[in-house]
């Protein structure tokens, strides 16, 4: 029912392509749970093209693969030496950045895909990223821009890979996004981008659920909806590990 | 293994939290202070996001201290009168950081902050000791006496509201300990640490209370500012990360009793040397961190106050 839905959904979403050419998708899992043990995930993005005709001739079909966890605003701040010392001082409000985003693609990603396409369609990580309301007043605006995209590559929490995406006969594609350890829970939107001659041809959506379960996700619950209680339970919690120790310690001495 | 840390949210190794847990518990054993100081900026440097790191270490010195104060209730050597005029003071400083602490956090300033606080005190106080504990090695050497007690006659005991401190055989004014527990609050809520590194030297120094009495006294405090703190933060905040604090305090109240028994054994001038040396290398540390051009000049951080 969903499935159909979404199938509908895209249908009618994107009229403007003339779709002689679709995506069927496969996931290896389309959740992703984050248990106390969580120690990062590899999700496989696989399918197939459908075509009622024969393939056009001219440039082959490629492929791009994007997975874009959870935008929120991004508060970039730079450090200057003042008095001496290294202090925060100009700061840029970067408006939407994904707290996560992978890209992968069938070779590099500029010459199978048009500079204007990637505008439009928000593919590659400089463009993911939307800083419209950066105050113009600062020096080097960009360059905030830029700090977000170089610490969270740093951070493996963005990464672009090139001729990742394997495509058989212009048909069957797979590729594996890793995505690490230290992520953010949310609906992660998973495109897969189909180009011929640099054009998009056609475009399919789906999202990855990652949620923290278990232990992780009661926690967190309790930590913001009933935080009395949680600090309660932190203090007993710590209150009893220092009497036992205590008092185990001095067991152990007494005999 | 790998743990993920539900309110830090990031993945750290548990042993690596374990260890260091112990190491600074084997630390605040040997020299009786809290270790505060000295885990905070640690977990800054495994990647813990300071918010999370100075709201957890309030909760997991609440353990620690809990566990060394009930050695010195068996001892009787708290004195509960002027650990309760600290007290009332720890906790209106305790709030006052935390207001403060949300402000220079919402200003971008909060790093900048902390890494001051900590320079400033652990400069000073590194400082004093060393001097002061190299001043009594020498004296030791030489054979002297016991060392002079230094009570300040001045201005302290000009002050109204005086109080009689049975277990610390003082008549004073409260304003001198409602003040140091003010600052140490403050401290507190900043610093993510307990405040004894500033707390023993004013009530030795500026309170003039009896050496046994102090370090007792000053954890009965602390448990119960860095309690109030942990409290604030967990709910103004939602920075306590209990997994995080059960890890550390594991492996910290282990730590702590092994110190403890390393510290009886060792003689107090030079424990007091090297602990004095302790402080000043964090203190250096953080100073380099301040004057030397960092590799990265940008940093990431949520909007607003949150």
């Amino acid at each position: 029912m969903l499935k159909r839905l979404i199938a509908l959904l895209v249908f009618c979403c994107t009229p403007a392509l003339a779709e002689d050419e679709q995506v069927v998708l496969g996931l290896s899992q389309d959740r992703v749970a984050i248990t106390a043990t969580f120690d990062g995930s590899e999700i496989l993005i696989f399918g197939a093209v459908k075509r009622e005709s024969p393939i056009p001739p001219g440039p082959p079909l490629e492929v791009i693969v994007t997975v874009a966890g959870p935008s929120s605003p991004v508060m970039v701040r730079r450090k200057e030496r003042k008095l001496g010392i290294w202090v925060n001082t100009d700061s840029v409000l970067v408006d939407l950045a994904p707290s996560f985003y992978a890209v992968a693609t069938s070779g590099p990603l500029d010459s199978i895909l048009l500079d204007t396409e990637d505008l439009r369609y928000r593919v590659s990580i400089e463009r993911a990223i939307r800083s419209v309301g950066a105050a113009m007043h600062i020096r080097g605006a960009q360059d905030f821009a830029n700090a977000v995209v170089r610490i969270r590559e740093d951070e493996g929490l963005y990464s672009i890979r090139e001729n990742t995406v394997a495509v058989d006969e212009q048909t069957l594609f797979r590729t594996s996004i890793e995505m690490p350890a230290d992520l953010t829970e949310g609906d992660y939107a998973a495109r897969i981008f189909l180009t011929r001659g640099k054009e998009i041809i056609s475009e399919f959506e789906t999202t990855i659920d990652v949620r923290k379960v278990g232990l992780e996700r009661f926690l967190y619950n309790m930590s913001r909806q009933q935080p009395v209680w949680y600090g309660l339970m932190s203090l007993v919690i710590a209150i009893a590990a220092g009497w036992g120790a205590s008092t185990a310690f001095r067991l152990l001495r007494e005999n | 293994m790998q743990i993920y840390l539900p309110i830090a949210e990031v993945s750290v190794n548990a042993f690596l939290l374990l260890g260091l847990g112990g190491m600074v518990g084997i630390l605040s054993g040997m020299f009786g202070v809290g270790g505060g100081f000295l885990m905070t900026p640690l977990l800054f440097f495994i990647g813990i996001p300071p918010a999370v790191a100075v709201a957890t270490e309030a909760n997991q010195i609440v353990a620690s201290s809990f566990s060394g104060v009930l050695a010195h209730f068996r001892r009787k050597t708290v004195d509960l009168k002027m650990g309760t005029v600290l007290l009332v003071g720890g906790l209106m400083g305790a709030a006052l950081g935390v207001v403060v602490f949300n402000y220079l956090k919402s200003l971008g300033q909060v790093d900048l902050l902390v890494t001051l606080c900590y320079v400033v005190f652990l400069g000073v106080v590194g400082g004093l000791m060393f001097i002061e504990s190299l001043r009594a090695l020498r004296k030791a050497k030489k054979g002297g006496g016991a060392p002079a007690k230094r009570r300040q006659r001045g201005w302290i005991h000009a002050l109204p509201f005086k109080m009689r401190f049975r277990t610390s055989g003082l008549y004073i004014s409260v304003i001198p300990p409602v003040l140091v527990g003010l600052c140490v609050g403050v401290l507190a809520a900043i610093m993510g640490v307990g405040g004894g590194f500033i707390m023993v030297p004013a009530m030795i120094y500026l309170l003039g209370m009896p050496t046994k009495v102090v370090v007792g006294t000053s954890l009965f405090q602390i448990i119960f500012v860095t309690g109030f703190t942990t409290m604030l933060h967990a709910t103004t905040n939602y920075t306590v990360d209990v997994v995080l604090a059960v890890l550390l305090l594991v492996g910290g109240v282990v730590g702590a009793q092994i110190g403890t028994v390393i510290g009886a054994k060792m003689p107090a001038e030079q424990l007091r040397v090297l602990l004095a040396a302790l402080v000043l290398v964090v203190c250096g540390k953080l100073a380099l961190d301040l004057l030397i051009e960092p590799s990265e000049l940008y940093s990431l951080g949520s909007e607003g106050g949150h």
